[in-house]
């Protein structure tokens, strides 16, 4: 444990009131932005290949939540979502599931019964996911509903405004309830819509309001806004769970979600884990990637490199 | 430790350089042998293969050399700025056509990563020979005169550390300004300069403008102390600058040395800590810490001395040593054997003056010239590793309490290169800045370079400016 490692005691003051909590996650360490970049940007041009590049695909297939969050979803949609990631790649049975299927709450029961005994597990966003604009009820109701469809997982989105508005204690608290509401069979992943939040800083600093409040997983985004996961905001993130455990001895995964298309972009997000968290997030349980898109490249790259061809579209399946 | 993710190796391929067997010197736009046949061999550092043999510049090469540069001279600074402009805009276009094979020439020759000569080296060698170009038609707005006139003949010496950065850093603003050029590259590492005269004829440079004499230090001491050179420029070490200033002490002979450094890096508690310690790894650890600018000396707020350590330590973990063709890897090799026994000696020393010595686990390569990147702890201003330049992956931590003992500190050096400030604070980056005696004050960053920006030194650190507006001057009869 460092030297600077937080007791019990002094993290449960941190959070006594408005103003403790406040002075304590403005006097995180800042955040240079253009040095931030400029590291994200040098770990993305480490070179992976062949051996290096046929695990961090696998590694990178076992942690895709794979998405549907249309207006539009269907139980037949789903149902089909729940076949791909139990077989992502049918004409290969050595490919590794994905680490999840992701949807509303609405269809986490027809998840789940589409991905019953394949160990994928079915994650779900509740708290009136993308905006997280309803009372806070209204929020605990969308959770307490998933959680008893048998969602293993909670994707919740934090109240922008109220981060945004300096009210930090009103998103801490708003993520403890949703964090009971999740009771001991789901994980909480909580959304923070960088996008939105705007600064490096304000990233940092929800990063640890959010594991302060008990979040098992931090994300960047919902992917419905126009700037969602990049290698900089990832990182920042990564770093922050790594301090956190340095100091509480609690792990905290990290999901970056939204715009990660390519197997090169997704080895890149890898690196930075390796590289800044360290090898104990290379794994589903503490990294994922929010990525519907992905799977298909990455499955394309993956029969590339075994059988040393490029194949197409056609090869891997629409949904 | 087996690693879950190992990277596989991915090396840059060295079949797009073609390395001669011998190398001329470069006389008058021809490559011909030294007067007295002698030559000298250069290895590839990190495998110790002798890449070349090459011819050594005796003292009647030298006058060989500075009278085709005379008789060059009358042509070359009789053209109007916009032709020599020309030229030197083909140069640099020539020099990014061929960066990949410069850069793998570069690695083989220096030993530094494939990385730093492709990312940091040769971008910013051609980004000098453009922005001279840039300058070579406006010497009137320069702020030097209505038509400022060159000097002469320049002699050069540059050192190992970036070979071809060094070369364009003296070049490209002699010619700009309508001087030709003698210039020596340093005896481990003359390749680079070698192509880069093959470069000049390709340019269809006229004859004499620029001739590349490889040699060792005697070869400099000929060409420094040659009556028909008009303007010495040297980057090296302090010792042999000190020397220079002697032998041209009392000549019309115009000087500007750029030498050596202890920069401090100066770490405030409010720093962006995350965005430090990359700073600090750059400052230190970029070409193997072979920089006369580096920040090898670690100035951290006792507030936050042991978060910053921790950090730091957990970040020297994942820097990866070994090939420097390798894309992955982030420290090469030592330039030389010779090199490698002063590092290794300061480094003891600092251990036998009772500073923490720290090293990260990590296997060294068995042939070749190799240090693993090393941290001191517990260094005060007395220990000879805070005072002597050590030129190698060492850094040396130091602790301060108050902004003024930061810069007491950071001052109190017979230097003054290069320093770095971290802190959120803007205020007191001005404040801290103002007050630090070094040529480049960095702030929130470190080791970054730019041709538009002067760049040079305090006190032992030496005098002139190279890059930049400034960097004109001492090319100009001003």
């Amino acid at each position: 444990m460092p030297t600077n490692a937080l007791t019990a005691q002094a993290l449960a003051d941190v959070t006594v009131s408005d103003s403790t909590l406040r002075r304590f996650l403005h006097g995180l360490p800042g955040v240079d932005a253009v040095g931030l970049e400029a590291r994200a940007a040098s770990l993305g041009t480490r070179s992976i290949k062949t051996t290096a590049k046929a695990y961090a695909i696998d590694l990178a297939i076992s942690m895709v939540d794979l998405t549907t969050l249309e207006g539009a979803d269907t139980p037949g949609k789903v149902r089909a979502l729940g076949a791909k990631a139990v077989h992502p790649d049918p004409t290969d049975r050595t490919t590794p599931t994905t680490a999840a299927v992701c949807v509303y709450p609405d269809m986490v029961a027809v998840a789940k019964e589409a991905v019953a005994g394949s160990g994928v597990k079915v994650a779900s966003v509740a708290t009136a996911f993308p905006a997280g604009r309803a009372a806070l009820g209204v929020k605990l109701a969308d959770v307490r509903d998933a959680v008893a469809a048998g969602a293993d997982e909670i994707d919740m989105v934090i109240d922008r405004g109220a981060f945004l508005a300096g009210n930090y204690m009103k998103v801490y608290d708003e993520i403890v309830a949703v964090k009971e509401a999740c009771g001991t069979s789901a994980r909480l992943k909580v959304i923070f819509e960088t996008g939105e939040l705007s600064t490096y800083d304000n990233i940092r600093r929800a990063s640890w309001l959010g594991m302060l409040a008990g979040a098992d997983f931090i994300k960047t985004s919902t992917g419905k806004v126009a700037v969602n996961a990049t290698p900089a905001n990832t990182l920042l993130m990564l770093e922050a769970v790594r301090d956190f455990r340095a100091q509480t001895g609690v792990q905290v995964g990290v999901k970056p979600a939204g715009g990660i298309r390519t197997t090169k972009d997704a080895i890149k997000f890898l690196v930075l884990v390796n590289e800044t968290a360290g090898e104990d997030w290379l794994d589903n349980h503490w990294f994922r990637f929010g990525a519907s898109s992905l799977l298909n490249d990455l499955l394309m790259q993956r029969q590339k490199l075994a059988t040393g061809r490029y194949s197409g579209p056609d090869y891997v399946t629409v949904d | 430790m087996a690693s879950l993710f190992e990277y596989a190796p991915a090396p840059e391929s060295r079949a797009v350089v073609d390395i001669a067997p011998s190398y001329g010197l470069f006389i008058d736009g021809e490559f011909t042998e030294a007067a007295d046949g002698k030559v000298f061999k250069t290895v590839s550092p990190s495998t110790e293969e002798v890449l070349s043999e090459v011819a050594q510049a005796g003292e009647a090469d030298v006058d060989r050399a500075v009278k085709a540069a005379r008789k060059a001279f009358e042509k070359w600074s009789a053209l109007p700025g916009s032709e020599r402009a020309k030229y030197l805009f083909r140069i640099a276009r020539i020099i990014q056509e061929r960066s990949r094979e410069l850069a793998v020439l570069e690695t083989l020759d220096n030993g530094k990563p494939i990385k730093e000569t492709r990312d940091a080296d040769l971008p910013l060698v051609a980004a000098h020979f453009f922005y001279y170009a840039g300058w070579a038609d406006k010497l009137g707005h320069a702020g030097f005169g209505p038509a400022p006139k060159p000097l002469g003949v320049a002699g050069q010496v540059i050192p190992w550390n970036f070979p071809l950065l060094m070369l364009a850093w003296k070049i490209a603003p002699a010619l700009a300004t309508g001087n030709t050029v003698v210039l020596k590259p340093a005896e481990t590492t003359p390749l680079s300069a070698l192509f880069f005269a093959d470069i000049c004829r390709q340019a269809g440079l006229p004859k004499g403008v620029v001739n590349i004499l490889p040699g060792y230090g005697d070869t400099g001491a000929a060409l420094v102390a040659h009556p028909d050179v008009n303007k010495v420029a040297f980057t090296g070490s302090t010792a042999v600058g000190k020397e220079i200033a002697r032998t041209v002490a009392g000549t019309s002979k115009k000087l500007t040395l750029e030498l050596g450094g202890k920069g401090a890096n100066i770490v405030f508690d409010d720093a962006p800590i995350d965005q430090a310690v990359e700073g600090i790894v750059t400052g230190i650890f970029f070409n193997q810490g072979q920089v006369c600018c580096a920040g090898s000396r670690l100035l951290v707020q006792e507030s936050i001395q042991d978060e910053l350590l921790d950090s730091l330590k957990r970040r020297l973990s994942t820097l990866r040593l070994g090939d420097p063709l390798d894309k992955n890897t982030d420290i090469g090799a030592i330039n030389s054997a010779e090199q490698l026994a002063r590092i290794t000696a300061l480094a003891d020393a600092g251990e036998a003056e009772g500073a923490e010595r720290w090293s990260p686990a990590c296997e060294l390569p068995e042939n070749g010239y190799w240090f693993a990147p090393t941290l001191f702890t517990n260094v005060t201003q007395a220990h000879t590793i805070a005072r002597d330049e050590i030129f190698g992956p060492v850094l040396s931590v130091l602790s301060f309490r108050t902004p003024d003992e930061a810069v007491a500190k950071a001052n109190n050096t017979q230097y003054g290169l290069s320093a770095g400030i971290w802190t959120e604070k803007g205020s007191r980056i001005l404040a801290v800045a103002n007050k630090l005696r070094a040529g480049v004050v960095w702030s929130n960053t470190f080791n970054k370079f730019d041709p538009t920006s002067p760049f040079g030194g305090y006190k032992e650190s030496g005098f002139g400016r190279e890059g930049g507006r400034h960097g004109l001057e001492a090319y100009l009869d001003v």
